[in-house]
């Protein structure tokens, strides 16, 4: 089980803060194939958030083949969802963050680093923003 | 029967000896969904609420709520609605027992058992006397007298206005899990817009008796945009999107865009817009007037 949060300020959808969040479980091995995800109830209440909010992630998901739902049951991890092999992400963190170090020592403040980052990160992602 | 759309109007309208509350109103408010009914004091939501229950007669035009005419079939119409006054008004004098006694009596559908265990789970006690409570727990009572009908409709006038944080975090969880139990479609009018985001799937935007800005709140914010660039006049820009708000400082021009598609000009910097602005930017706009004055509209005062 996860638990949600969701940042007003961020301008990303309520419901794509939501996907994410999953994504992010299941790559960091955080959700495991089979775990339940929160009902949609759950989620409502804790947060405070429209109810087809949450089921449009939760479809979203599913058209992802990351999560599977169960009929009255409720909503699991698929089982074929993989994690990001743990060594792998292990090593690019180290030299991420050596990179950082080195980045901090050539005088760069925090945004200027999340800035560079961010910069180099975009074609991936750029189909997405209009 | 269900219908398609919780309400529905047709260029409803209604004036008060010379004055109108409301015109040109033609909407559809689909079933299921929460909807934010927002807009300046005075803008005509309550009217608008009142004639959706049958409380006030239109001058003219159409209103449909559930499929049904809210004056003429009050008969049929009336037991599936659930209706939360501004300030929501109990009678202080009588206890929580008793004010339920009333809720059975005069309804002609009452679930008991759904009244008492939202009475539990809210820790009150059903000797307590109404005017004893606080306010937030007043405006938790008057929900669960509208849910105990188990209505199809729930309308809520300003529901949280006066209530405190907490309480209002409190108040608006309960409308959810309402929605989520019984799919209950819901309207709430508020002149808060920043928490309705996350709240409501779908928007009316009332000014000066008119409609503005009505739709799915998922579609309203993704095709909003505000651009920034050096300075220029939207003629460019407005020939393909909607401008809504310009404004033009130093070399910097700003405007606030309900886009068609893409903006490709790169030459313009993009951002997400929240609801809250987008909204801001309806209430101020003045179709053919140019550039708004800015005058500070009375939701942020609040």
């Amino acid at each position: 089980m996860i638990e949600f949060h969701l940042d007003n300020r961020s301008g990303v959808p309520a419901y794509l803060q939501l996907v994410q969040q999953v994504r992010h479980a299941i790559r960091l091995g955080m959700l495991r194939p089979g775990d339940q995800l929160p009902t949609v109830k759950q989620v409502v209440t804790s947060l405070t958030v429209n109810p087809n909010t949450v089921l449009h992630a939760y479809r979203q998901l599913d058209l992802e083949g990351l999560v599977e739902g169960r009929q009255g049951v409720g909503t699991f991890v698929a089982a074929d969802s993989v994690p990001l092999p743990p060594d792998e992400v292990r090593s690019l963190r180290s030299s991420l963050d050596r990179w950082v170090s080195r980045a901090r020592g050539a005088g760069l403040d925090d945004e200027s680093i999340s800035a560079l980052i961010a910069e180099a990160v975009r074609p991936a992602s750029e189909s997405r923003v209009a | 029967m269900s219908s398609e759309f919780a309400v529905r109007t047709n260029a409803l309208g209604k004036r008060y000896a010379a004055t109108w509350a409301l015109r040109d109103c033609t909407l559809e408010i689909p079933t299921g969904s929460v909807t934010a009914l927002v807009g300046p004091n005075g803008a005509g939501k309550t009217t608008l609420l009142h004639l959706v229950i049958g409380l006030a007669k239109q001058t003219c035009g159409v209103v449909e709520v559930l499929g049904l005419s809210p004056r003429d079939q009050a008969n049929e119409l009336l037991p599936r609605l659930g209706f939360v006054a501004q300030d929501h008004p109990l009678y202080r004098g009588l206890t929580i027992a008793e004010t339920f006694k009333l809720g059975r009596q005069l309804n002609r559908r009452w679930n008991e058992s759904l009244a008492t265990a939202r009475v539990g789970r809210l820790g009150l006690k059903m000797s307590q006397k109404v005017g004893s409570l606080s306010g937030g727990q007043q405006a938790q009572v008057a929900l669960t007298l509208a849910l105990a009908k188990e209505p199809e409709l729930l309308v809520l006038d300003e529901p949280v206005a006066s209530l405190d944080p907490l309480a209002r975090r409190e108040f608006l969880n309960a409308v959810l899990e309402a929605a989520v139990e019984s799919g209950v479609s819901v309207i709430l009018s508020s002149h808060i817009v920043s928490e309705l985001e996350r709240v409501c799937d779908y928007l009316v935007t009332l000014a000066d008796g008119r409609q503005q800005l009505v739709g799915p709140i998922r579609e309203i914010v993704a095709s909003h945009r505000l651009l920034t660039g050096p300075r220029s006049d939207a003629a460019s820009v407005a020939r393909v999107h909607n401008v809504i708000r310009e404004s033009h400082i130093g070399r910097q021009t700003t405007l606030l865009v309900r886009a068609n598609g893409h903006v490709y000009d790169t030459c313009w910097e993009q951002h997400e817009v929240d609801l809250e602005e987008i909204v801001l930017a309806y209430l101020g706009y003045m179709p053919g007037s140019g550039i708004p004055t800015p005058t500070l509209p009375e939701m942020v005062a609040q």
